[in-house]
């Protein structure tokens, strides 16, 4: 059965694996389909309306290709400079608007809590695309992906989080999808004012092991997964530059030889570009995998209507 | 004025005719009930606020009486919210004719904002929260998903 037929998608937090491996399973065949840029006509006559109420350029453009190779359509709206939104639309009018002409919402939204809203207030399933600093599903499920497809496995790693933990959609998305998986270590490596929620290490507590790291110590991990930190969230230059890291072929050299180095990109200057050199860097194939995963979601949530 | 009158003017509080009397509010939180109910300087009502009364079961307490006046159910939802230990008695003709404790809905819906300013909720409206950890009180949002305890939420 396909658990996520006309469902929302708009957090991890309480997601099963079974859900998650569902995914899985189907990203698999679209990867194949992909690679080769075969079309299908899974979601003909089907629209999907994209609301970015923020900057995006790999999230967008990957669900605007996995439509459009499910033979999908999509609608764009939100542009905050050309859309009504400037002219101060609410997202419940937005989504009202729309609703009788679409058959899924993607929703990228700088308040916390904007997809579950609107899927609070429409029968339409929503999708989010990232919800402020709260969570990015879809990113999840794509890295999940990418290290199943490294590792071939997805239980008993150690995950090593790095960056900003406090606003990182990604890492909160990643953490609670990754929570549900047999014998997980998850391992924290944050500057002190960017830790991850305490409420977050609690829930996640209760399934796996966690360790919050005072430097930034590879030598555990299987899996490296880098984020940025945003200047913006540490007003002090100093504590800016204390707080910063970076992972260059001379870091590298203290991970595990079959580790992987991933990142949500976009990157800064997090990862030193010498390191993509380095077969452990998986962060281009990571992105690359948007598509697929997200063509499995999409495909799944809105059903084969050929 | 008479002894008996003089002796009535020390009397801590009177009785009241009608009206709501919140018993049990945790010491030092009068204040924020009396902020929930909207009692500033724009209140008629004869109101009577203790604060630091001995209780044979807390130590101290706080205490509100309010002449002419009963709650409703947001209200009582918001003070069990802050107070959770509150006792809520509605007086008719000087005594008691209701008598119930506050208690706080599994899921508050648009009866707090959301403490996150930046929730989606306090931009579109309709806040809603569900009760996550009953002891010490921790409300989750069902939209920004953040945790939060009593004391973070401002009225």
């Amino acid at each position: 059965m396909n658990a996520w037929k006309g469902q929302d998608v708009i957090s991890t937090m309480n997601w099963e694996r079974e859900a998650m491996e569902s995914v899985l399973a189907t990203a698999e065949k679209m990867n194949v389909a992909f690679r080769k840029k075969q079309r299908s006509t899974t979601l003909n006559g089907t629209v999907m309306a994209s609301l970015f109420f923020e900057p995006s350029t790999r999230t967008r453009v990957s669900f605007k290709s996995a439509m459009r190779l499910l033979g999908g359509e999509e609608t764009a709206f939100g542009d905050p400079k050309t859309s009504s939104s400037a002219k101060g639309e609410s997202l419940y009018d937005t989504v009202k608007a729309l609703e009788t002409q679409v058959d899924v919402f993607v929703i990228r939204h700088p308040n916390e809590g904007a997809a579950a809203w609107a899927a609070a207030n429409t029968d339409v399933p929503v999708i989010n695309a990232g919800d402020g600093n709260n969570q990015h599903p879809t990113q999840a499920l794509l890295d999940l992906f990418t290290i199943q497809q490294n590792k071939k496995k997805l239980d008993g790693l150690t995950v090593l989080l790095a960056g900003d933990l406090k606003y990182g959609r990604t890492v909160h998305s990643l953490a609670y999808a990754l929570s549900k998986f047999d014998g997980i270590t998850l391992q924290f490596y944050s500057p002190s004012t960017l830790r991850m929620p305490s409420f977050m290490l609690k829930d996640l507590r209760e399934f796996v092991k966690v360790q919050e790291l005072d430097s930034m110590n590879l030598a555990d991990a299987d899996v490296i997964y880098a984020t940025r930190i945003q200047k913006e969230r540490i007003s002090d230059p100093e504590e800016y530059r204390k707080a910063s890291y970076r992972i260059d072929l001379e870091v590298m050299k203290h991970a595990k030889e079959d580790a992987i180095l991933m990142h949500p990109l976009p990157r800064v200057d997090e990862i030193a570009v010498e390191v993509d050199r380095d077969p452990r860097a998986k962060y281009l194939e990571q992105e690359s995998n948007g598509v697929p995963v997200r063509m499995a979601v999409l495909s799944m949530i809105l059903g084969d209507r050929s | 004025m008479t002894p008996d009158t003089q002796k009535d003017e020390f009397l801590r509080v009177r009785k009241i005719e009608s009206g709501i009397v919140i018993d049990h509010i945790p010491q030092g939180n009068s204040l924020r009930v009396a902020r929930i109910l909207g009692l500033d300087e724009s209140n008629q009502a004869t109101v009577s606020l203790l604060m630091n009364v001995p209780s044979s079961s807390t130590g101290l307490k706080d205490i509100i009486k309010i002449e002419g006046r009963e709650l409703s159910e947001r209200e009582l939802e918001r003070i069990a919210l802050v107070a959770p230990s509150a006792t809520l008695n509605v007086i008719r003709g000087y005594v008691v004719a209701q008598k119930f404790k506050a208690k706080l809905p599994e899921v508050v819906e648009d009866v707090v904002p959301c403490p996150n300013p930046t929730c989606i909720s306090n931009k579109e409206g309709r806040p809603r929260l569900h009760i996550r950890e009953h002891s010490p009180l921790k409300l989750q949002c069902d939209y920004c998903e953040k945790v939060y305890s009593e004391d973070e939420f401002s009225f």
